[in-house]
């Protein structure tokens, strides 16, 4: 190679350059490693993902969306609850499920149902796991204004 | 026998002094900062700060989750950054400061797992499922431990440092796809609070959490230097016992 016939470059540069190379080749296999594994590492399907590419009926499947506000209703046994889950287009599935709720589990948040599609386009979840955004607010602010907030920030400091 | 490595390995341990003199009145100072500085944050997180609108009173464990997560990361950064600076200029101590790093950065990166996995349970109902961060995280530690045994056979067996060196540039590839793994693929856990953006952690929590983030890397900096000096004593007290065994023979 000319790099090495030229002796004006010191070795360690040349070590350098080699290792940065070397770098610059790792990240992009990596990156193309994570690019083949795009969909395939996603941990849920969008309503959307379902709308577009409908799962068979009874393939266990994975959920995941957010709770449609308004939409949580518990049905006629008394231990089942409905509600919707949307994606980010707006498109929603209808869900069931009989069991104990998460704590998290609210109207406008989260949610990951493990379960399978019935017939009808419902469905069926046998576990829920709520997902929690990225927003970390304090209870006692939440629907405050800006000058309230000061006031309560000073409040709390002073104690 | 690796003798040979190994002595050309303690040609730049020549002369340590300079370091060594940094470390011993760096150590306490760290110590001292990072001690102060986590447990005032974990109290203040524990004592003064309200509970959050939807985890309630479980959101106090981000102020050790968090940083544990930061220094996790970072530790392999450490270990990265060694051992290019290692691999380039040839410098011992840039090899040992990598071999330094990785305990530290284990015990950081299985202390988020856990941390997390109990604030998992509460909040989204599971102690682990198998999503991308929680994942991608999971191979940290087994990287970790990959990197451990590896420097240590090195080590014993006396063949090359540039070996757990090229190890650690390779397993710096987890890096970004851990940071972006919750960004790519839809994901259990949250997307990231802190962007170049800003930050969508309110700052009554923001506040205490920055500040156990810099206490807790001050206590892992001071690990740093304090694994730092011990593998150099350690090498020392074997260049010196080698030198007594050879003179022996020589006498007798």
């Amino acid at each position: 190679m000319s790099v090495t016939s030229n002796s004006t470059l010191a070795p360690k540069h040349q070590r350098l350059i080699l290792v940065l190379i070397a770098l610059f080749v790792l990240i992009a296999a990596g990156l193309l490693a994570a690019w083949g594994l795009r969909s395939q590492a996603d941990y849920f399907y969008l309503p959307e993902d379902i709308a577009e590419n409908p799962p068979e009926p009874g393939r266990a499947i994975r959920l995941g969306g957010v709770v449609q506000n308004g939409s949580i209703r518990t049905l006629n046994d008394g231990v089942t609850i409905a509600f919707a889950v949307v994606g980010r287009e707006g498109n929603a599935v209808p869900v069931t499920y009989r069991g104990i709720v998460p704590d998290l589990f609210v109207e406008g948040s989260g949610v990951i149902a493990n379960g399978r599609l019935a017939e009808g386009g419902t469905f069926e979840a046998e576990t829920l796991l709520a997902k929690h955004d990225e927003n970390y607010t304090p209870r006692e602010l939440e629907g405050l204004s800006d000058e309230a907030m000061h006031e309560v920030l000073e409040e709390s400091a002073a104690q | 026998m690796g003798i040979g490595t190994r002595d050309k390995d303690m040609h730049g341990f020549a002369n340590p002094r300079r370091f060594l003199a940094l470390a011993r009145r760096l150590t306490p100072i760290l110590v001292g900062v990072g001690l102060a500085a986590s447990t005032a944050a974990i109290l203040w997180g524990l004592i003064a700060v309200p509970p959050d609108r939807l985890m309630g009173e479980t959101v106090r464990i981000i102020f050790i989750h968090v940083p544990t997560a930061w220094l996790g990361m970072a530790g392999w950064g450490t270990i990265a950054g060694a051992s290019l600076a290692f691999i380039v200029w040839r410098h011992p101590l840039a090899a040992l400061a990598a071999r330094a790093a990785a305990v530290p950065g284990a015990v950081f990166t299985a202390l988020c797992l856990v941390t997390g996995s109990i604030w998992g349970r509460p909040t989204w109902g599971t102690w682990w499922v198998w999503d991308g961060r929680l994942t991608s995280m999971l191979i940290l530690l087994f990287l970790y431990l990959a990197y451990i045994a590896l420097s240590q056979a090195v080590e014993r067996e006396g063949a090359s440092a540039r070996l757990p060196a090229i190890f650690g540039l390779v397993g710096a590839v987890n890096i970004p796809i851990i940071n972006r793994s919750v960004v790519w693929w839809n994901s259990l856990h949250q997307p990231p609070s802190i962007t170049t953006g800003g930050s969508s952690i309110d700052g009554v929590f923001l506040w205490p959490m920055l500040i156990a983030l810099i206490g807790f890397t001050c206590i892992f900096a001071a690990c740093v230097l304090m694994n730092m000096r011990a593998l150099l004593a350690q090498t020392q007290a074997e260049a010196r016992l080698r030198r007594r065994a050879m003179e022996a023979e020589a006498g007798a």
